[in-house]
C-alpha cells in the first residue's frame, strides 16, 4: 500500500468510564475528558493551542471551558452540528493544523442526560420559535423516535426490510458490548429479544433504540511533527467529509442519509474504497440509521442493508465489516445524546490494537467513523472520517 | 376544528398571540387562511413548484418570485410511525401533498392499525395550544 500523506494525526483519545454522574458537573466531565485525552497522548494543558467543542459545552461555545481550563489558544471552533460535531471538529482541526494555525487541538464532549432526568427519548424536544422549522413540526409531537420510526417504515415499504433484520444490528452491538466492562448494557441479546421488546414508535422496538447515558470523551489532534515525538501508535487522518442533508424544500428522500455525500468526500480524499476498510464505527442512535448508512457508504447496495446485517457481517471475527466493537450507542454509551465522539474513540482503539482482545480486528490498518447530527428528516448534518495506522 | 370568530364579535385572531406565528410575520397569511380552513403553499412563479415549509426564496430554484397559492388538500401517506408509548398513542406521518412536497403531520380519524403507505388523505386543521391552526390529515 502506498504511503499517504496526512495533514494531522490523532494522538490522544479518552472515553470517560462513567455512565451515571450525578455527583459531577458537565464542566467537570469536560475537564476530566480533556485531561484523560492529554494524558493518553503524553501532552498537557499547556501544550493545547486549539480548542473545539459543540453545543453540549457549558455556555454553548468555547469561551467558558477555555476560561475554566485557562487555555492559551491560537485557534478555536464551536461548530454545533449535533452528534457528529466531534467528527467535523476532527476535520476542521486537521485543516487548521495543516495551515499552521495551531499544533495541538483538543476536542471535548460531555453531558449528563441520565442524571438530569431524561428517562426516555420519546418526549418532544422543547424548541423555541427561533428555529424556523419549529412552527411547522412542533404541533405534531415530532419526537426523535417517531422520525426514525417513519424512516424505518418507509425503508421497509421500499425495500422489504424487516424488524428481524434491524434486530441483527442490536445483536451485533450486544455481542461486542459483553466484553466492555464500562458498557451500560452487557447482556447478549437475540433477534427474538429485540422483536419481542415493546414497540416504542412503530416499527421500532425498545431494543432498536440507543441508550441514554452520562459521560463524555475527548480527542487530541496534532501535527505530524509532534505526533512522531510522542510514544503512542501513529493514527493519521487521511479522509474527511462533512455535509448538511437538507429536507430539500419538502422533496425529501427519507431513506437516504448524508453518508452518500460525506463518504464520497472522505474516500476520494483518502484514495481508498470500501474494500480497504477493516473496521467501521457507524453511529447507531437507532438500528435503522446503521442500515441506511451502510447502504449509503456503499458497503452494500441500496435496499440490501437488511440482508447484509442479517448475515452477521457486523460481528467482529465473523463478518465482513467489524462494527462498533465497543457496543456502540445501542449498548455501550451515548453521552449527552451525541454519538460522534465515542465512534471516533473506538476507531482509534482498533487502529492502535487496543480494543478488547475478543473484538480486536487483526491487522487493522484502515478504519472509518461516520454519523449524523440532529434529526434526520428535517435536515441533518453528517460526517465521515477515515483513519490509517502508520 | 373550532368555529372561527363570528363577524359581530370584535376578536383578536387566535394566531395573533401565538409566538410560533408572530415570530415569523411573513407567514401570517398562512395562519390567517388556516384559521378559515384553507391550506396555503408557497409556490414559485419561476419553477412552478410548491415548497415546504414556506420561505421567501424558492429552495428549489432560488427564485424570490414565490407566492401563496391554495393547495388542493389532497395527499397520500408517504410514511408513518405510531407512538405507542404515548397516552393516547398518536400517528406521526410524512404526508406527500398532491402539489409535491412531503410534510410532517399527524393522521387522525382512523384506526392506526389500518394505516398503509400510499393511502389517500385529505387535509383538516387542528388548533395548537398556542392558538394557530395547523394542517393535519385524515383518510380521504
Amino acid at each position: 500500500m502506498m504511503t499517504r500523506k496526512a495533514k494531522a494525526y490523532i494522538a490522544g483519545a479518552y472515553e470517560h468510564p462513567t455512565r451515571y454522574a450525578p455527583d459531577k458537573s458537565v464542566t467537570q466531565l469536560h475537564a476530566e475528558c480533556a485531561l484523560g485525552a492529554l494524558k493518553d497522548a503524553g501532552l498537557s494543558l499547556q501544550d493545547v493551542d486549539g480548542f473545539f467543542c459543540a453545543g453540549d459545552a457549558p455556555g454553548g461555545g468555547p469561551i467558558s471551558l477555555v476560561e475554566y481550563l485557562n487555555l492559551k489558544l491560537t485557534w478555536m471552533d464551536g461548530t454545533e452540528l449535533g452528534g457528529c460535531s466531534y467528527m467535523i471538529h476532527v476535520r476542521h482541526a486537521a485543516q487548521a493544523i495543516a495551515e499552521g494555525k495551531c499544533k495541538v487541538a483538543l476536542i471535548t464532549l460531555a453531558g449528563k442526560p441520565k442524571s438530569m432526568g431524561m428517562a426516555t427519548g420519546t418526549a418532544p424536544r422543547s424548541l423555541g420559535p427561533d428555529r424556523p422549522e419549529t412552527p411547522w413540526d412542533l404541533p405534531y409531537r415530532s419526537t426523535i423516535a417517531g422520525v426514525y420510526g417513519m424512516l424505518a417504515q418507509r425503508h421497509m415499504h421500499e425495500f422489504g426490510t424487516t424488524s428481524a433484520q434491524l434486530a441483527a444490528i442490536k445483536v451485533a452491538a450486544s455481542t461486542h458490548a459483553q466484553y466492555n466492562e464500562n458498557a451500560l448494557l452487557r447482556k447478549v441479546v437475540s433477534i427474538e429479544d429485540v422483536v419481542n421488546s415493546p414497540i416504542i414508535s412503530s416499527p421500532l422496538h425498545r431494543l432498536d433504540c440507543c441508550v441514554i447515558t452520562d459521560g463524555g470523551g475527548a480527542l487530541i489532534v496534532t501535527s505530524p511533527e509532534i505526533a512522531k515525538t510522542l510514544k503512542r501508535p501513529l493514527v493519521k487522518i487521511i479522509g474527511t467529509g462533512e455535509t448538511i442533508n437538507t429536507s430539500n424544500g419538502g422533496y425529501i428522500r427519507p431513506t437516504e442519509t448524508g453518508a452518500i455525500e460525506t463518504g464520497k468526500q472522505a474516500f476520494s480524499e483518502a484514495g481508498l474504497t470500501i474494500n480497504d476498510v477493516k473496521y467501521a464505527s457507524i453511529y447507531d442512535n437507532f438500528t435503522i440509521m446503521v442500515l441506511m448508512q451502510l447502504e449509503d457508504l456503499g458497503f452494500c447496495k441500496k435496499g440490501q442493508g437488511g440482508a447484509f446485517v442479517a448475515e452477521g457481517n457486523l460481528i467482529s471475527g465473523k463478518g465482513k465489516l467489524p462494527w462498533n466493537t465497543d457496543g456502540g450507542g445501542l449498548c455501550n454509551n451515548h453521552p449527552s445524546n451525541r454519538g460522534g465522539m465515542t465512534k471516533m474513540i473506538e476507531a482509534v482503539r482498533q487502529l492502535r490494537g487496543e480494543a478488547h482482545p475478543a473484538v480486536q480486528v487483526k491487522n487493522c490498518d484502515i478504519a472509518l467513523a461516520c454519523g449524523p447530527g440532529l434529526v434526520l428528516g428535517v435536515g441533518h448534518a453528517h460526517s465521515t472520517i477515515i483513519l490509517e495506522r502508520e | 376544528m373550532t368555529t372561527p370568530s363570528t363577524p359581530d364579535q370584535i376578536q383578536v385572531p387566535s394566531y395573533a398571540t401565538d409566538p410560533f406565528a408572530t415570530s415569523y410575520p411573513e407567514t401570517l397569511p398562512f395562519w390567517e387562511a388556516a384559521a378559515q380552513g384553507r391550506f396555503l403553499l408557497k409556490t414559485c412563479n419561476h419553477c412552478k413548484k410548491a415548497h415546504w415549509y414556506p420561505r421567501i426564496v424558492c429552495p428549489l430554484c432560488s427564485s424570490t418570485e414565490v407566492d401563496w397559492k391554495q393547495a388542493s388538500g389532497r395527499a397520500t401517506l408517504y410514511s408513518f410511525s405510531v407512538m405507542e408509548k404515548a397516552d393516547p398513542p398518536f400517528a406521526l406521518a410524512y404526508v406527500e401533498l398532491e402539489e409535491g412536497p412531503i410534510i410532517t403531520s399527524n393522521i387522525v380519524g382512523t384506526d392506526f392499525k389500518t394505516l398503509r403507505i400510499g393511502q389517500a388523505l385529505s387535509v383538516d386543521f387542528k388548533q395548537t395550544p398556542e392558538g394557530r391552526f395547523v394542517p393535519i390529515f385524515k383518510p380521504a
